[in-house]
């Protein structure tokens, strides 16, 4: 599915990823952990494509094809789907027009015809039951106003909405009550049915409890130090990441 | 949805490479330059009565000792009054009633029928090419109901009471620089008169077209709404591309009567010049509407897209009690575009109600500047203003000013004033990217919130429009 290969990248001259190297297979869930500043949201930016950083060395296939090039909008299209830690706000511009013109964009891309606003509405209502929104929701401005718990579940009914193969969330978890916590997770794990592959940027284990990684990867100074299965994230939990003597 | 109208305004919208072709039609036009004989020569044309010569000749008189105003944050050359044609008719248009056929063809390709048998719209329209009106349709229709709806020309001649009571009662000739040159030299214009208790069954059109290089275009507008009535009235306008500067200096006069409403809503497109900034419309219009009966409500919205310059400044007086002004505005400016545009809120009776809501959106080298004033009187007690000045920035070179200027003389009103600048987002583009929308989607998103306030308010057929046109005049916007 993915395959990232001596990855290194840089802004403004200031390295960020250092040689990372990560694969992730069709239907499987991996957790990034690692300190503040190790480089884990930035990764997940390079890997949409972010204009503002620059590939020195390495390269990102995706499904077999060399993505290190295409633009962010090409990448979402193939399958890629990152969700925010601090999503923005678009003022004026209401929920239901982003996201049935981003549903569009993609299916415009797979050469199918557009649908509109009431065959919109048909197919984001049990979408979004699953992540726990109203209906009035549609119509509030992009997350304009949003509690921190409201942004991370508009960012999960999108994921939903695109259907990508691959997802990316960065502290998805992140401010939530556990309420909120519960109402992602499931619908994170409705999502991952279908054989979705998922990569989850965290700190806690708490969300972890709910969906259980396959591979755990402690990024350090823009690489990948050391991966394991579940278990490697309650070491981490009980001993924090000095016994791993990263330098 | 209305079809004819939807066109109009599709039109209208469509890239300049559509309207911007000219029409080569014989013509009957004066020698460049204004004076005295001139404006003779143009009240004689047009078969005027005596008072209007008067009218003119007062206001060429005031002119003359006018200075030409300076105070705006727009720079063009020089105009040389003497160079401008001001009078440029197409020749014998109307024979064995029948429009020029080649008129016919113009106004088609602008997606505009002439011929009202061909529309089942129910929008009525007063259709001005260069300095004349070449027709009104339904204005027989309207009639039945009492509605008068023709070219000024035909009003002058045949309703000069009205006239006499009202031409230049909201915009007097001497109030500016340009209303003078417009009052002594008025080639044409529209005409609307809504009796009592009348809402106007058709929206009213005026839809004004360019086409000679060398003529300026000075039309008026005079519209009347007298008790219990309302109206929906739409302007548009074009001109062909050219490398010199065309001006344009209109009045627009509007007066509303107790309970009457009056909806204003422009569409502008005028040629805005190249990409190196040779060329365009010079747009010194003057708009203003009286809301002299109690209750009554004038409310402008315009989308301001075209123009080198534009200096416009559609605005309220407030002088009947409990009465309502309003101003929606959104003005984009692209390549070299200058616009100095607002309005101006006169609260002079109590319990006067006036909202301002104006969207500036500036790409490349353009200059976009709000300028606005309320004025509460002391006598406008309990009045209350809201106004709110957004500006949008693309690119590092172009440029949003906002002037608000707020006189309040009594303690008992409200104004509130709201503003802002922002410059569109890397992080709301690469939001938008990840989510699978190229640059101009996502731009075009934006903006269209950014401007949804004011598009809310446009007639809806307008405003699904207009969202196109923004979209037309947004491509390239970065890069």
């Amino acid at each position: 599915m993915l395959e990232i290969k001596n990855l290194n990248a840089s802004i403004q001259e200031k390295n960020i990823l250092n040689g990372l190297n990560l694969k992730i297979g069709e239907g499987e869930i991996h957790a990034i952990m690692g300190t503040n500043g190790s480089g884990k949201s930035t990764f997940s930016k390079i890997l949409a494509g972010h204009p503002s950083y620059k590939i020195s060395e390495g390269e990102i296939f995706f499904e077999k094809k060399n993505i290190t090039e295409e633009t962010p909008e090409k990448r979402s299209h193939m399958g890629i789907f990152i969700g925010f830690q601090y999503p923005v706000e678009i003022p004026g511009l209401t929920n239901e027009e982003f996201l049935r013109t981003t549903y569009n964009a993609k299916r415009k891309y797979e050469n199918l015809s557009p649908v509109n606003p009431i065959e919109f509405f048909d197919l984001i209502k049990p979408k979004l039951e699953i992540t726990g929104l109203n209906y009035d929701f549609l119509s509030r401005n992009v997350n304009e106003g949003f509690s921190g718990g409201e942004k991370k579940k508009n960012e999960i009914l999108q994921m939903h909405i695109l259907n990508p193969k691959l997802s990316v969330l960065d502290e998805i978890d992140s401010g939530l009550d556990i309420d909120a916590l519960k109402n992602i997770s499931t619908g994170i794990r409705d999502f991952i049915k279908n054989k979705k592959s998922l990569i989850l940027i965290t700190h806690y284990n708490r969300l972890l409890d709910y969906i259980k990684p396959n591979f755990v990867h402690i990024m350090y100074k823009g690489k990948i130090i050391k991966s394991g299965d579940s278990s490697l994230a309650l070491d981490i939990e009980n001993q924090g990441y000095n016994w791993l003597n990263p330098d | 949805m209305n079809n004819i109208k939807k066109s109009i305004v599709n039109k209208l919208v469509k890239d300049s490479s559509k309207s911007s072709f000219r029409t080569n039609i014989s013509i009957d036009e004066f020698k460049k330059g204004i004076d005295e004989s001139i404006i003779k020569l143009i009240s004689e044309k047009k078969n005027e009565p005596p008072f209007m010569l008067e009218f003119r000749l007062e206001a060429f008189k005031k002119w003359k000792k006018i200075i030409e105003p300076s105070w705006a944050a727009i720079s063009y050359p020089k105009i040389n009054y003497q160079n401008i044609r001001y009078y440029s008719s197409p020749k014998n248009f109307y024979k064995n009633n029948q429009i020029d056929e080649k008129l016919i063809k113009t106004f088609k390709k602008l997606g505009i029928s002439l011929e009202e048998k061909k529309t089942n719209s129910n929008l009525a329209m007063d259709i001005v090419f260069d300095s004349v009106s070449l027709t009104t349709t339904f204005k027989y229709d309207l009639a039945k109901t009492g509605i008068i709806f023709c070219s000024i020309s035909e009003a002058i001649i045949k309703y000069p009471d009205l006239i006499k009571k009202y031409l230049g009662s909201v915009v007097p000739s001497g109030d500016n620089f340009f209303t003078a040159l417009n009052s002594a030299i008025f080639t044409d214009g529209s005409f609307c008169y809504i009796p009592k208790n009348i809402v106007c069954p058709f929206d009213l059109s005026t839809y004004f077209r360019i086409n000679d290089e060398e003529s300026g275009q000075f039309e008026r507008t005079l519209i009347i709404a007298e008790e219990n009535s309302s109206l929906n009235y739409l302007e548009g306008c074009t001109a062909p591309k050219y490398d010199t500067n065309q001006l344009h200096a209109a009045i627009v006069e509007l007066v509303a009567l107790d309970n009457a409403f009056i909806k204003y809503s422009t569409v502008q497109n005028w040629y805005a010049g190249n990409e190196e900034g040779n060329g365009g419309i010079f747009n010194f219009v003057t708009k203003r509407g009286l809301c002299a009966g109690k209750n009554s409500r004038i409310s402008w919205t315009q989308i301001e897209t075209g123009s080198a310059i534009t200096w416009k400044y559609p605005s309220c007086i407030l002088s009947g009690f409990s009465s309502i002004g309003e101003f929606y505005s959104v003005a984009i400016t692209n390549k070299y575009q200058q616009s100095d545009t607002g309005t101006k809120m006169f609260h002079l009776a109590s319990r006067t109600k006036s909202t301002i809501i104006s969207k500036g959106i500036s790409l490349k080298n353009s200059k976009n500047t709000y300028r606005g004033l309320v004025k509460i009187t002391e006598n406008a007690k309990k009045s209350r203003n809201f106004s709110q000045c957004d500006s949008l920035l693309f690119g590092n070179n172009s440029a949003a000013n906002t002037f608000p200027y707020i006189i309040v003389d009594n303690s008992t009103s409200k104004v509130e004033h709201e503003a802002s600048t922002s410059k569109i987002g890397d992080d709301q583009l690469f939001y938008l990217a990840q989510r699978g929308l190229n640059e101009e989607e996502a731009i075009n998103l934006i903006v269209g919130g950014f401007c949804k306030e004011v598009f809310l308010n446009l007639p809806l057929e307008f405003s699904i429009e207009a969202n196109k046109l923004l979209n037309l005049k947004l491509e390239g916007a970065i890069g």
